[in-house]
Protein backbone atom coordinates (compact mmCIF):
# COMPACT_ATOMS: atom_id res chain seq x y z
CA UNK A 1 0.00 0.00 0.00
CA UNK A 2 1.60 3.17 -0.78
CA UNK A 3 1.44 6.26 1.59
CA UNK A 4 -0.58 9.01 1.78
CA UNK A 5 -0.26 12.40 0.32
CA UNK A 6 -0.91 15.75 1.73
CA UNK A 7 -1.68 18.82 -0.73
CA UNK A 8 1.84 20.09 0.33
CA UNK A 9 3.50 17.28 -1.12
CA UNK A 10 4.64 18.58 -4.41
CA UNK A 11 5.62 21.70 -2.96
CA UNK A 12 8.00 19.71 -0.82
CA UNK A 13 9.16 18.14 -3.27
CA UNK A 14 9.99 20.77 -5.61
CA UNK A 15 11.49 22.96 -2.83
CA UNK A 16 13.86 20.05 -2.30
CA UNK A 17 12.76 18.41 1.10
CA UNK A 18 14.23 14.99 2.11
CA UNK A 19 10.53 12.74 2.03
CA UNK A 20 10.14 9.93 4.59
CA UNK A 21 7.32 7.66 5.30
CA UNK A 22 5.50 9.02 8.66
CA UNK A 23 2.12 7.25 10.20
CA UNK A 24 1.18 6.19 6.88
CA UNK A 25 2.26 9.39 5.30
CA UNK A 26 5.38 10.60 2.84
CA UNK A 27 6.54 13.71 4.91
CA UNK A 28 9.19 16.24 4.67
CA UNK A 29 12.09 15.17 7.38
CA UNK A 30 13.77 18.67 6.39
CA UNK A 31 14.46 21.14 3.59
CA UNK A 32 17.42 23.46 4.31
CA UNK A 33 18.69 21.40 7.79
CA UNK A 34 17.35 20.61 11.15
CA UNK A 35 19.43 23.01 12.81
CA UNK A 36 18.28 26.25 10.51
CA UNK A 37 14.80 25.64 11.06
CA UNK A 38 14.79 24.13 14.48
CA UNK A 39 16.84 27.77 15.10
CA UNK A 40 14.08 29.83 12.88
CA UNK A 41 11.34 28.37 15.07
CA UNK A 42 12.53 29.36 18.39
CA UNK A 43 13.98 32.97 16.71
CA UNK A 44 11.32 33.77 14.08
CA UNK A 45 8.68 31.92 12.78
CA UNK A 46 8.63 28.27 11.15
CA UNK A 47 5.80 26.61 8.77
CA UNK A 48 4.97 22.80 9.32
CA UNK A 49 2.50 20.76 6.77
CA UNK A 50 1.33 19.14 9.67
CA UNK A 51 -1.53 17.53 6.98
CA UNK A 52 -0.98 13.97 8.38
CA UNK A 53 -3.04 14.18 11.81
CA UNK A 54 -6.11 12.94 11.60
CA UNK A 55 -9.44 15.28 12.04
CA UNK A 56 -12.42 13.98 13.05
CA UNK A 57 -15.38 15.93 14.14
CA UNK A 58 -18.22 13.93 16.30
CA UNK A 59 -21.53 16.09 16.93
CA UNK A 60 -24.98 14.91 17.51
CA UNK A 61 -26.88 15.34 21.31
CA UNK A 62 -24.88 12.70 22.52
CA UNK A 63 -21.27 13.97 21.71
CA UNK A 64 -20.35 15.43 24.77
CA UNK A 65 -21.56 12.11 26.64
CA UNK A 66 -20.04 9.94 24.11
CA UNK A 67 -16.20 12.19 24.83
CA UNK A 68 -16.51 12.30 28.28
CA UNK A 69 -17.13 8.50 28.52
CA UNK A 70 -13.22 8.15 26.73
CA UNK A 71 -11.05 11.35 27.27
CA UNK A 72 -9.18 11.73 30.57
CA UNK A 73 -9.78 15.16 31.03
CA UNK A 74 -12.49 17.45 31.22
CA UNK A 75 -15.22 18.08 28.70
CA UNK A 76 -17.97 19.25 30.18
CA UNK A 77 -16.20 22.07 31.70
CA UNK A 78 -14.97 23.19 28.48
CA UNK A 79 -15.49 26.65 27.05
CA UNK A 80 -17.19 27.10 23.44
CA UNK A 81 -14.02 27.21 21.25
CA UNK A 82 -11.74 26.29 23.45
CA UNK A 83 -8.89 23.70 23.28
CA UNK A 84 -7.83 20.57 25.36
CA UNK A 85 -5.29 18.19 25.74
CA UNK A 86 -5.96 14.69 27.30
CA UNK A 87 -5.53 11.05 26.51
CA UNK A 88 -7.35 8.09 25.29
CA UNK A 89 -6.72 5.05 27.34
CA UNK A 90 -7.80 1.07 27.75
CA UNK A 91 -9.36 -0.40 30.46
CA UNK A 92 -5.78 -1.09 32.19
CA UNK A 93 -5.20 3.15 31.79
CA UNK A 94 -2.76 2.35 28.89
CA UNK A 95 -2.62 5.04 26.60
CA UNK A 96 -4.43 4.66 23.48
CA UNK A 97 -3.31 8.53 22.29
CA UNK A 98 -2.40 11.59 23.55
CA UNK A 99 -5.13 13.96 21.16
CA UNK A 100 -6.97 17.38 21.71
CA UNK A 101 -10.42 18.17 21.60
CA UNK A 102 -11.90 21.30 20.15
CA UNK A 103 -15.12 22.30 21.37
CA UNK A 104 -17.91 24.44 19.59
CA UNK A 105 -20.99 25.42 19.68
CA UNK A 106 -22.52 22.58 17.44
CA UNK A 107 -20.14 19.73 18.61
CA UNK A 108 -16.59 18.99 18.90
CA UNK A 109 -13.15 18.32 16.85
CA UNK A 110 -10.40 16.07 17.81
CA UNK A 111 -7.29 15.95 16.33
CA UNK A 112 -5.33 12.49 16.76
CA UNK A 113 -2.13 11.00 15.71
CA UNK A 114 -1.63 9.83 12.20
CA UNK A 115 -0.60 6.31 13.19
CA UNK A 116 -3.38 6.09 15.24
CA UNK A 117 -6.32 7.19 13.09
CA UNK A 118 -7.25 3.49 12.05
CA UNK A 119 -7.64 2.52 15.97
CA UNK A 120 -9.09 5.77 17.19
CA UNK A 121 -11.78 5.68 14.40
CA UNK A 122 -12.09 2.15 15.30
CA UNK A 123 -11.98 2.79 19.34
CA UNK A 124 -14.82 5.46 18.53
CA UNK A 125 -17.06 2.77 16.58
CA UNK A 126 -16.85 0.47 18.93
CA UNK A 127 -18.05 2.95 21.83
CA UNK A 128 -20.53 4.79 19.84
CA UNK A 129 -23.08 1.87 19.82
CA UNK A 130 -26.56 3.30 21.66
CA UNK A 131 -25.35 6.90 21.35
CA UNK A 132 -27.18 9.65 18.97
CA UNK A 133 -24.14 11.00 17.70
CA UNK A 134 -22.14 11.61 14.02
CA UNK A 135 -18.78 10.67 13.41
CA UNK A 136 -16.85 12.41 10.19
CA UNK A 137 -13.43 11.98 9.29
CA UNK A 138 -12.23 14.74 7.93
CA UNK A 139 -8.59 14.27 7.58
CA UNK A 140 -8.55 13.34 3.80
CA UNK A 141 -10.15 16.32 2.30
CA UNK A 142 -8.54 19.15 5.17
CA UNK A 143 -4.84 20.07 5.24
CA UNK A 144 -3.39 21.26 8.38
CA UNK A 145 -0.63 23.71 8.94
CA UNK A 146 1.29 25.09 11.95
CA UNK A 147 3.11 28.20 12.10
CA UNK A 148 5.10 28.43 15.41
CA UNK A 149 7.62 30.94 16.78
CA UNK A 150 7.76 34.36 18.29
CA UNK A 151 6.91 36.42 14.72
CA UNK A 152 4.00 33.77 13.72
CA UNK A 153 1.93 36.86 15.50
CA UNK A 154 2.85 39.01 13.12
CA UNK A 155 2.49 36.70 10.05
CA UNK A 156 -0.86 35.84 10.70
CA UNK A 157 -1.87 39.74 10.55
CA UNK A 158 -4.61 40.29 7.91
CA UNK A 159 -4.72 36.88 6.76
CA UNK A 160 -7.87 35.63 7.80
CA UNK A 161 -11.42 37.73 7.98
CA UNK A 162 -11.14 37.91 11.80
CA UNK A 163 -8.14 38.85 14.55
CA UNK A 164 -6.31 35.52 15.25
CA UNK A 165 -3.88 37.10 17.20
CA UNK A 166 -6.60 37.61 19.66
CA UNK A 167 -6.75 34.40 20.56
CA UNK A 168 -6.15 32.96 23.90
CA UNK A 169 -3.42 29.92 24.49
CA UNK A 170 -5.14 26.76 23.81
CA UNK A 171 -8.38 28.58 22.01
CA UNK A 172 -9.52 28.38 18.56
CA UNK A 173 -12.18 30.23 16.18
CA UNK A 174 -13.67 29.22 12.73
CA UNK A 175 -12.92 32.53 10.47
CA UNK A 176 -12.37 32.97 6.57
CA UNK A 177 -9.45 33.25 4.43
CA UNK A 178 -10.26 34.23 1.13
CA UNK A 179 -13.67 33.55 1.79
CA UNK A 180 -13.07 30.05 2.53
CA UNK A 181 -13.95 28.09 5.67
CA UNK A 182 -11.35 27.63 8.25
CA UNK A 183 -10.39 26.75 12.06
CA UNK A 184 -7.19 28.90 13.51
CA UNK A 185 -6.23 27.63 17.00
CA UNK A 186 -3.42 29.03 18.98
CA UNK A 187 -1.90 25.60 19.78
CA UNK A 188 1.34 23.86 18.49
CA UNK A 189 3.74 21.26 19.51
CA UNK A 190 6.97 23.16 19.27
CA UNK A 191 7.00 24.98 22.81
CA UNK A 192 6.71 28.32 21.04
CA UNK A 193 3.84 30.31 21.04
CA UNK A 194 1.94 29.91 17.19
CA UNK A 195 -1.43 29.26 15.63
CA UNK A 196 -2.33 26.02 13.98
CA UNK A 197 -4.93 25.90 10.55
CA UNK A 198 -7.77 23.51 9.50
CA UNK A 199 -8.33 24.88 5.73
CA UNK A 200 -9.92 23.10 2.71
CA UNK A 201 -7.32 21.38 0.29
CA UNK A 202 -7.97 23.53 -2.25
CA UNK A 203 -6.59 26.33 -0.42
CA UNK A 204 -3.99 24.97 1.24
CA UNK A 205 -1.09 25.40 -0.95
CA UNK A 206 -2.31 29.53 -0.70
CA UNK A 207 -2.30 29.71 3.14
CA UNK A 208 1.36 27.94 2.83
CA UNK A 209 2.80 30.18 0.03
CA UNK A 210 1.13 33.25 1.87
CA UNK A 211 3.12 32.25 5.19
CA UNK A 212 6.71 31.46 2.96
CA UNK A 213 5.98 35.10 0.90
CA UNK A 214 5.68 36.74 4.70
CA UNK A 215 9.06 35.11 5.60
CA UNK A 216 7.88 32.14 7.35
CA UNK A 217 10.91 29.35 7.35
CA UNK A 218 9.54 25.34 5.84
CA UNK A 219 10.38 23.22 8.27
CA UNK A 220 9.72 19.08 8.41
CA UNK A 221 9.24 16.65 10.84
CA UNK A 222 12.71 16.64 12.27
CA UNK A 223 13.09 20.01 13.29
CA UNK A 224 9.49 19.23 14.80
CA UNK A 225 10.88 16.43 17.12
CA UNK A 226 14.24 18.25 18.42
CA UNK A 227 11.82 21.40 19.07
CA UNK A 228 8.82 18.75 20.84
CA UNK A 229 11.98 16.91 22.26
CA UNK A 230 13.15 20.06 24.14
CA UNK A 231 9.79 21.48 25.39
CA UNK A 232 9.62 17.69 26.79
CA UNK A 233 6.45 17.19 24.70
CA UNK A 234 5.63 13.75 24.74
CA UNK A 235 5.51 11.65 21.50
CA UNK A 236 2.84 8.53 20.81
CA UNK A 237 5.23 5.91 20.16
CA UNK A 238 7.97 6.58 22.03
CA UNK A 239 7.24 8.26 25.68
CA UNK A 240 3.15 7.22 25.26
CA UNK A 241 2.12 3.63 24.08
CA UNK A 242 -0.32 0.92 25.53
CA UNK A 243 1.29 -0.28 28.04
CA UNK A 244 2.35 3.36 29.73
CA UNK A 245 -0.36 5.09 31.66
CA UNK A 246 -0.70 9.26 31.67
CA UNK A 247 0.41 9.04 35.59
CA UNK A 248 3.76 7.47 34.60
CA UNK A 249 4.44 9.54 31.86
CA UNK A 250 3.94 12.57 34.09
CA UNK A 251 0.32 13.62 32.68
CA UNK A 252 -1.45 13.18 35.73
CA UNK A 253 -2.85 16.84 34.73
CA UNK A 254 -4.82 15.90 31.89
CA UNK A 255 -6.50 13.07 33.88
CA UNK A 256 -9.60 14.22 36.04
CA UNK A 257 -10.63 11.04 38.15
CA UNK A 258 -13.34 13.52 39.98
CA UNK A 259 -14.93 14.13 36.60
CA UNK A 260 -17.50 11.15 36.42
CA UNK A 261 -16.74 7.91 35.02
CA UNK A 262 -14.27 7.12 31.74
CA UNK A 263 -12.38 4.15 30.07
CA UNK A 264 -9.07 3.49 32.45
CA UNK A 265 -10.59 5.59 35.52
CA UNK A 266 -10.51 2.94 37.72
CA UNK A 267 -7.29 1.52 36.62
CA UNK A 268 -6.15 5.20 36.62
CA UNK A 269 -7.02 5.60 40.16
CA UNK A 270 -5.64 2.12 41.07
CA UNK A 271 -2.38 3.16 39.59
CA UNK A 272 0.31 2.23 42.00
CA UNK A 273 3.91 4.45 42.32
CA UNK A 274 6.39 1.54 41.48
CA UNK A 275 6.10 1.88 37.55
CA UNK A 276 8.57 3.42 35.75
CA UNK A 277 8.20 7.68 35.55
CA UNK A 278 9.23 9.84 32.71
CA UNK A 279 12.01 12.00 33.33
CA UNK A 280 14.42 14.11 31.74
CA UNK A 281 18.14 13.62 31.13
CA UNK A 282 21.27 15.92 30.70
CA UNK A 283 24.05 13.61 28.54
CA UNK A 284 27.65 15.14 29.33
CA UNK A 285 29.23 15.74 26.09
CA UNK A 286 27.95 15.97 22.73
CA UNK A 287 27.02 12.56 21.69
CA UNK A 288 23.09 11.27 21.77
CA UNK A 289 21.60 8.72 23.79
CA UNK A 290 19.09 7.58 21.54
CA UNK A 291 15.66 5.41 21.60
CA UNK A 292 16.26 2.54 23.17
CA UNK A 293 19.47 2.82 24.91
CA UNK A 294 19.76 1.38 28.17
CA UNK A 295 20.18 3.45 31.97
CA UNK A 296 22.18 1.71 34.92
CA UNK A 297 21.70 3.37 38.41
CA UNK A 298 25.12 3.95 40.81
CA UNK A 299 25.02 0.00 41.54
CA UNK A 300 25.09 -0.78 37.91
CA UNK A 301 21.65 -2.14 38.10
CA UNK A 302 19.11 -1.88 35.24
CA UNK A 303 17.45 1.46 35.84
CA UNK A 304 15.63 2.09 32.58
CA UNK A 305 15.56 3.11 28.82
CA UNK A 306 15.60 5.79 26.87
CA UNK A 307 12.18 6.94 24.30
CA UNK A 308 13.48 9.75 22.93
CA UNK A 309 17.09 11.43 22.91
CA UNK A 310 18.96 13.84 20.27
CA UNK A 311 21.87 16.62 20.08
CA UNK A 312 19.48 19.23 20.80
CA UNK A 313 20.72 22.57 18.92
CA UNK A 314 19.21 25.54 20.33
CA UNK A 315 20.60 24.62 23.99
CA UNK A 316 23.61 23.06 21.95
CA UNK A 317 23.21 19.96 24.54
CA UNK A 318 22.76 16.36 24.13
CA UNK A 319 19.32 15.47 25.71
CA UNK A 320 16.77 12.60 26.29
CA UNK A 321 13.65 11.82 27.76
CA UNK A 322 13.62 7.97 29.70
CA UNK A 323 11.58 5.96 31.72
CA UNK A 324 13.45 5.26 34.77
CA UNK A 325 12.66 3.70 38.33
CA UNK A 326 10.87 5.41 40.65
CA UNK A 327 13.33 6.14 43.33
CA UNK A 328 15.82 6.91 40.97
CA UNK A 329 13.47 10.08 39.36
CA UNK A 330 14.82 12.97 41.46
CA UNK A 331 16.83 16.19 39.91
CA UNK A 332 20.32 15.61 40.43
CA UNK A 333 20.71 11.27 40.15
CA UNK A 334 23.87 10.84 37.96
CA UNK A 335 23.36 7.67 35.86
CA UNK A 336 25.18 5.84 32.66
CA UNK A 337 23.87 4.92 29.66
CA UNK A 338 24.99 2.85 27.49
CA UNK A 339 25.39 3.46 23.73
CA UNK A 340 27.21 1.24 21.34
CA UNK A 341 28.94 -0.18 24.00
CA UNK A 342 30.68 3.23 25.71
CA UNK A 343 29.15 4.48 29.01
CA UNK A 344 28.09 8.58 29.18
CA UNK A 345 27.35 9.89 32.00
CA UNK A 346 23.84 11.32 32.27
CA UNK A 347 21.85 13.44 34.96
CA UNK A 348 18.09 13.84 36.21
CA UNK A 349 17.28 17.25 34.91
CA UNK A 350 13.72 19.09 35.40
CA UNK A 351 11.07 19.19 32.67
CA UNK A 352 10.89 20.83 29.97
CA UNK A 353 14.57 21.68 29.09
CA UNK A 354 13.36 24.65 27.13
CA UNK A 355 10.61 27.09 28.28
CA UNK A 356 10.07 30.35 26.65
CA UNK A 357 10.31 33.88 27.76
CA UNK A 358 6.86 35.27 27.99
CA UNK B 1 27.58 14.27 -7.58
CA UNK B 2 31.24 15.24 -7.48
CA UNK B 3 33.27 12.73 -6.58
CA UNK B 4 37.02 13.91 -7.48
CA UNK B 5 38.11 10.84 -10.02
CA UNK B 6 41.84 10.68 -7.87
CA UNK B 7 40.16 9.13 -5.22
CA UNK B 8 38.80 5.47 -4.54
CA UNK B 9 35.55 4.91 -2.62
CA UNK B 10 34.32 2.43 -0.59
CA UNK B 11 30.45 1.16 -0.38
CA UNK B 12 29.37 2.84 2.89
CA UNK B 13 30.40 6.14 1.43
CA UNK B 14 34.00 7.09 2.50
CA UNK B 15 36.90 7.89 0.44
CA UNK B 16 40.51 7.34 0.18
CA UNK B 17 43.45 8.80 -1.50
CA UNK B 18 47.16 7.06 -1.94
CA UNK B 19 49.79 9.08 -1.33
CA UNK B 20 53.08 6.77 -1.03
CA UNK B 21 51.93 4.14 1.22
CA UNK B 22 49.72 6.93 2.87
CA UNK B 23 46.30 6.83 2.72
CA UNK B 24 44.07 9.58 3.69
CA UNK B 25 40.40 9.08 4.52
CA UNK B 26 37.00 11.16 4.77
CA UNK B 27 33.64 10.83 4.17
CA UNK B 28 32.09 11.43 0.95
CA UNK B 29 29.86 14.69 0.24
CA UNK B 30 26.81 12.55 -0.44
CA UNK B 31 27.75 10.83 3.28
CA UNK B 32 27.77 14.31 4.55
CA UNK B 33 24.21 15.01 2.75
CA UNK B 34 22.55 11.83 4.16
CA UNK B 35 23.51 12.41 7.63
CA UNK B 36 23.43 16.32 7.47
CA UNK B 37 25.32 18.74 10.00
CA UNK B 38 27.71 16.59 11.95
CA UNK B 39 27.20 16.81 15.81
CA UNK B 40 29.59 14.18 17.09
CA UNK B 41 32.76 12.67 15.96
CA UNK B 42 34.88 10.06 17.22
CA UNK B 43 37.99 8.88 16.00
CA UNK B 44 40.55 6.70 16.78
CA UNK B 45 43.75 7.05 18.24
CA UNK B 46 46.92 7.16 16.61
CA UNK B 47 48.80 3.63 16.38
CA UNK B 48 45.48 2.06 16.34
CA UNK B 49 45.61 -0.73 13.67
CA UNK B 50 42.18 -0.82 11.25
CA UNK B 51 40.98 -3.44 9.36
CA UNK B 52 38.71 -2.76 6.14
CA UNK B 53 35.34 -2.79 5.90
CA UNK B 54 35.65 -2.76 9.83
CA UNK B 55 34.39 0.64 12.29
CA UNK B 56 36.72 3.14 13.17
CA UNK B 57 35.06 5.59 14.22
CA UNK B 58 31.84 7.58 14.35
CA UNK B 59 29.85 9.70 13.34
CA UNK B 60 26.50 11.69 14.63
CA UNK B 61 24.18 14.00 13.52
CA UNK B 62 21.00 15.17 14.83
CA UNK B 63 18.95 12.92 13.87
CA UNK B 64 21.47 9.95 13.19
CA UNK B 65 24.35 7.50 14.71
CA UNK B 66 26.99 5.78 11.90
CA UNK B 67 29.56 4.12 12.27
CA UNK B 68 32.55 5.02 10.03
CA UNK B 69 34.12 2.33 8.24
CA UNK B 70 38.35 1.88 7.80
CA UNK B 71 38.42 1.47 3.62
CA UNK B 72 41.82 -0.18 4.28
CA UNK B 73 44.42 -2.35 6.39
CA UNK B 74 46.84 -0.14 7.98
CA UNK B 75 47.70 2.03 11.27
CA UNK B 76 46.23 5.59 12.28
CA UNK B 77 49.41 7.53 11.70
CA UNK B 78 47.76 11.14 12.22
CA UNK B 79 43.87 12.35 12.96
CA UNK B 80 42.38 15.80 11.82
CA UNK B 81 42.46 17.50 15.24
CA UNK B 82 40.40 20.24 14.02
CA UNK B 83 37.37 18.02 13.96
CA UNK B 84 37.67 17.01 17.82
CA UNK B 85 37.48 18.80 20.84
CA UNK B 86 40.85 19.61 22.67
CA UNK B 87 39.80 19.88 26.39
CA UNK B 88 43.22 20.44 27.63
CA UNK B 89 43.75 23.61 25.23
CA UNK B 90 39.59 24.57 25.71
CA UNK B 91 39.52 23.84 21.78
CA UNK B 92 35.82 22.76 20.71
CA UNK B 93 35.29 20.55 17.62
CA UNK B 94 35.18 22.08 14.37
CA UNK B 95 33.03 19.91 12.41
CA UNK B 96 31.75 22.40 10.25
CA UNK B 97 34.95 21.12 8.22
CA UNK B 98 32.89 18.04 6.85
CA UNK B 99 30.02 19.70 6.07
CA UNK B 100 31.90 22.81 3.98
CA UNK B 101 34.59 20.62 2.90
CA UNK B 102 34.47 16.67 3.01
CA UNK B 103 36.87 15.87 0.11
CA UNK B 104 39.42 18.74 1.49
CA UNK B 105 39.77 20.17 4.96
CA UNK B 106 37.11 18.08 6.40
CA UNK B 107 39.71 14.59 6.21
CA UNK B 108 39.77 12.19 8.98
CA UNK B 109 42.45 10.33 9.18
CA UNK B 110 45.89 8.89 7.65
CA UNK B 111 46.20 5.81 7.55
CA UNK B 112 49.98 3.89 7.05
CA UNK B 113 49.12 0.98 4.56
CA UNK B 114 49.58 -2.62 5.87
CA UNK B 115 52.39 -4.34 4.39
CA UNK B 116 51.10 -5.81 0.91
CA UNK B 117 47.48 -3.93 1.61
CA UNK B 118 46.17 -1.82 -1.52
CA UNK B 119 43.29 0.04 -2.83
CA UNK B 120 42.23 -2.26 -5.36
CA UNK B 121 39.20 -3.14 -3.71
CA UNK B 122 37.98 0.23 -3.52
CA UNK B 123 35.20 1.56 -6.10
CA UNK B 124 36.58 4.06 -8.61
CA UNK B 125 34.64 7.50 -8.85
CA UNK B 126 32.68 6.33 -11.87
CA UNK B 127 31.52 2.86 -9.93
CA UNK B 128 30.99 4.91 -6.65
CA UNK B 129 28.74 7.42 -9.16
CA UNK B 130 26.72 3.95 -10.19
CA UNK B 131 26.11 2.93 -6.84
CA UNK B 132 24.82 6.63 -5.78
CA UNK B 133 22.55 6.23 -9.21
CA UNK B 134 21.46 2.78 -9.01
CA UNK B 135 20.47 3.16 -4.91
CA UNK B 136 18.15 6.19 -6.80
CA UNK B 137 20.15 9.29 -5.60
Amino acid sequence: MSNLRTPLYQWHVDHKARMVPFGGWDMPVQYAGITAEHKAVRSGAGLFDISHMARISIGGPDALAFLEGLFTNSVASMKNDQVRYGLLCNESGGILDDILVYRWPYGFSVVVNASNRLKILAWFEKHRVGKNIEIVDQTDHTAMIAIQGPKSVELVAGLFDDDVSKLKYYYAMPTLYCRQQCVVSRTGYTGEDGFEVIVSNEYALSVWDEFIKRGAVPCGLGARDTLRLEAAMPLYGHELNEEINPIQAGLGWAVKLDKGDFIGRAALAAADATKPVRVGLEIEGKRAAREGSALLDADNQPAGTITSGSFCPWLDKSIAMAYIRPELASVGTPLDVDVRGSTLNATVVPLPFYKRTK
Amino acid sequence: MNNPPELRYSPTHEWAKLDGDIVTVGITAFAVEQLTEPTFLELPAVGKALTAGKAFGIIESVKSTSDLNSPVNGTVIERNETLLEDKAKRRSADLSLVNDDPFGKGWMVKIKLAPGATLDHLLTAAQYDAQLASEGH
